[in-house]
């Protein structure tokens, strides 16, 4: 029997039993629809990490004191002015490299109040990271050599506290000392669950003034290019290690942040798509058993068929491809569900989704593969059947 | 055509061998027009089974079209089966939701034949059963000697060899089972075509050449 024949008979098969073939595609299109869908947020959910991450912006490398993993605690930094230039020198830039200190404090103007991150920083930061400015400038050189009291409001701070009003030119009170407002940055939105419009910036020098310590928390330097970034590192790396030695310092670049949380955010993904992949097995065990039934209710049109010379395998393969028809059938549907539903939550929630072209080849070929994996047994059972008995059934 | 030699054909049903043929041996020549005859139980659809091919003898042995049954794979006795024999059963066997044409051209289907040319064959045949009106009908649109007709048309589409009738005006009233006798022995003249008319109906089995009377798995006469 040709193959395009095969399949005719399988589709009018189909088309025969209506009700049930659609039934039982459903399994199969939820199946695949919900591969579709949690594979898009997994996608989406990486994508946009990895944009924030990238976003900060390029060739970025942060030194801190202690280790950077989730079993230890963070080390209180004992890192001072004096290792801020021998870090400048290292670098050999002042403009690629900035340090940071870090503490949440009340901000208020007139009656209102918000508690925001104060980053004490250098004049460098907006050359180091990606952070444009709304109105006003940044801090200069002179802010931070002299410790002026001057700060840089991020956008949600400046609308909390000053509504629509321009903030540039005002005061403001930050741990019951005054600042003027130089410059207020432009909106940035949440990078890795931090509100980074919620943040203000003042010369790091005030900020040790203001806090009373010597400190410096952090650097972060922007190294020329990609092949720079380790050697950079390990270089500041040995010199803290030579000016403190028994206090362990970390680099970490944008690489292995990313490296980090893809890992994660892939193996969720890939969790989430086992599960459901779980429903596709089971919408396979449903085409399975109303194939079974299929050969049982058509045993006098096999018998017949084989009669009229019908071979076990052209009877095989016409059950077969009527299971692949249906599974793939329903993938196919599954495919369009799953897109729009994917679309669909995307558009109205908060969650980004991510078509990937091999999510949608995976859940197709996996439905079509169920089809004949779950397929075989009902199709070799009807291939088998003794035409004689066939013919006698009633 | 059709040898069989002390042919027998016995059956395991549940641990007890039952022995539906006990040594059966017959001739079927080319344009023989023989009939079965016997009551239920005497082993003549055992034989007819055997004759077409469906089934093949626990002993004996039973040459199909000068082919050794016995000693053929699945897939070899479908293609004889194709090729010599046309059936022709006692509730027609036809596919339903399936036109006339398409039933007709079934037996097509497994010979690789493409569907311009099955139709054409199916055409023709349904024309020479006296239902070229009838092509695009379906089973549950036509009458039961119709249907019947339909059936004989897919026998005779193959051009076989021998054409086996169960039982074939079974389920119809008299006159239309004597026109379906009729069409049959006109194929049997005209082509030359040996009929096997299977039969428990004295009156049916007293118009073939041979009568071939069985009981309790043996020939009686």
């Amino acid at each position: 029997m040709r193959l395009a024949e095969a399949w005719r008979v399988a589709l009018d098969a189909l088309r025969a039993n209506r009700m049930r073939s659609g039934l039982t595609m459903l399994g199969m299109v939820i199946g695949v629809a919900a591969v579709v869908v949690l594979v898009a947020l997994g996608t989406g959910t990486k994508e946009t990490v990895e944009a924030q991450v990238e976003g900060l912006g390029s060739n970025l490398l942060i030194v801190v004191p202690g280790q950077v993993n989730f079993s230890s605690a963070p080390t209180l930094s004992r890192m001072d002015n004096s290792d801020l230039e021998a870090m400048v020198k290292v670098v050999g830039d002042r403009d690629r490299i900035t340090a940071s200190l870090t503490s949440g404090e009340n901000v208020r103007a007139g009656s209102n109040t918000a508690f925001t991150t104060v980053n004490g920083v250098m004049e460098s930061t907006p050359k180091v990271f990606l952070r444009d400015l709304g109105t006003g400038i940044y801090l200069s050189r002179t802010d931070v050599d002299t410790g002026r009291r001057v700060a840089v409001l991020g956008s949600l701070v400046a609308q909390r506290l000053f509504g629509e009003r321009d903030a540039v030119g005002q005061q403001v009170t930050i741990a019951g000392v005054r600042f003027r407002v130089v410059g207020v940055f432009a909106p940035l939105g949440q990078s890795l669950g931090v509100d980074r419009d919620n943040e203000v910036h003042i010369p790091i020098t005030t900020a040790q003034r203001l806090f009373g310590t010597g400190r410096v928390d952090a650097f972060a330097v922007k190294a020329p290019d990609r092949e720079t970034i380790d050697q950079l590192g390990d270089q500041m790396l040995a010199e803290l290690r030579r000016r403190h030695p028994d206090t362990e310092f970390s680099a970490v670049t944008q690489e292995q942040i990313l490296g980090v949380l893809g890992d994660i955010l892939g193996i969720l993904t890939t969790v989430l798509a086992a599960i459901a992949g779980i429903s596709l097995l089971v919408g396979g065990v449903g085409v399975s058993n109303i194939m079974l039934v299929s050969v049982r209710e058509r045993t006098r049109e096999i018998g017949l068929r084989k009669a009229v010379g019908a071979r076990p395998r052209d009877i095989g393969l016409q059950f077969l491809l009527e299971a692949v028809l249906l599974t793939s059938v329903g993938g196919l549907a599954g495919m369009g569900l799953g897109v729009a539903a994917s679309l669909l939550t995307a558009a109205l929630t908060p969650v980004p989704a991510t078509i990937t072209w091999w999510s949608m080849a995976l859940a197709f070929g996996v439905s079509a593969g169920v089809g004949i994996i779950f397929g075989v047994v009902p199709a070799q059972r009807a291939g088998r059947l003794d035409p004689v008995v066939a013919l006698r059934t009633d | 055509m059709i040898e069989a030699e002390d042919v027998t054909r016995s059956y395991e049903l549940d641990g007890v061998t039952v022995a539906a043929l006990r040594g059966v041996s017959l001739n079927i020549r080319q344009g023989d027009y023989v009939a079965i005859i016997g009551p239920s139980g005497s082993g003549k659809s055992t034989l007819m089974h055997l004759l077409g091919a469906l089934d093949r003898p626990t002993t004996g042995r039973l040459l199909i079209d000068g082919k050794d049954v016995t000693a053929l794979s699945a897939p070899e006795m479908a293609k004889l089966r194709n090729e010599t024999i046309g059936f022709v059963f006692q509730s027609f066997h036809l596919l339903p939701r399936t036109s006339a044409v398409d039933n007709v051209a079934l037996p097509l289907v497994y010979r690789g034949l493409g569907a311009r040319d099955r139709r054409r064959h199916a055409a023709a045949t349904l024309e020479r059963v006296g239902l070229g009106h009838r092509l695009g009908h379906r089973p549950n649109q036509m009458s039961g000697g119709e249907q019947q007709r339909v059936a004989i048309a897919r026998a005779l589409v193959t051009s076989p060899k021998v054409l086996l009738a169960d039982e074939p005006t079974g389920n119809l009233d008299s006159a239309t089972g004597v026109a379906v006798l009729d069409l049959l022995e006109r194929l049997n003249t005209d082509d030359n075509v040996a009929l096997v008319l299977v039969t428990h109906d004295r009156d049916v089995a007293a118009r073939a050449h041979r009568q071939i009377a069985m009981r309790d798995g043996v020939i009686v006469q």
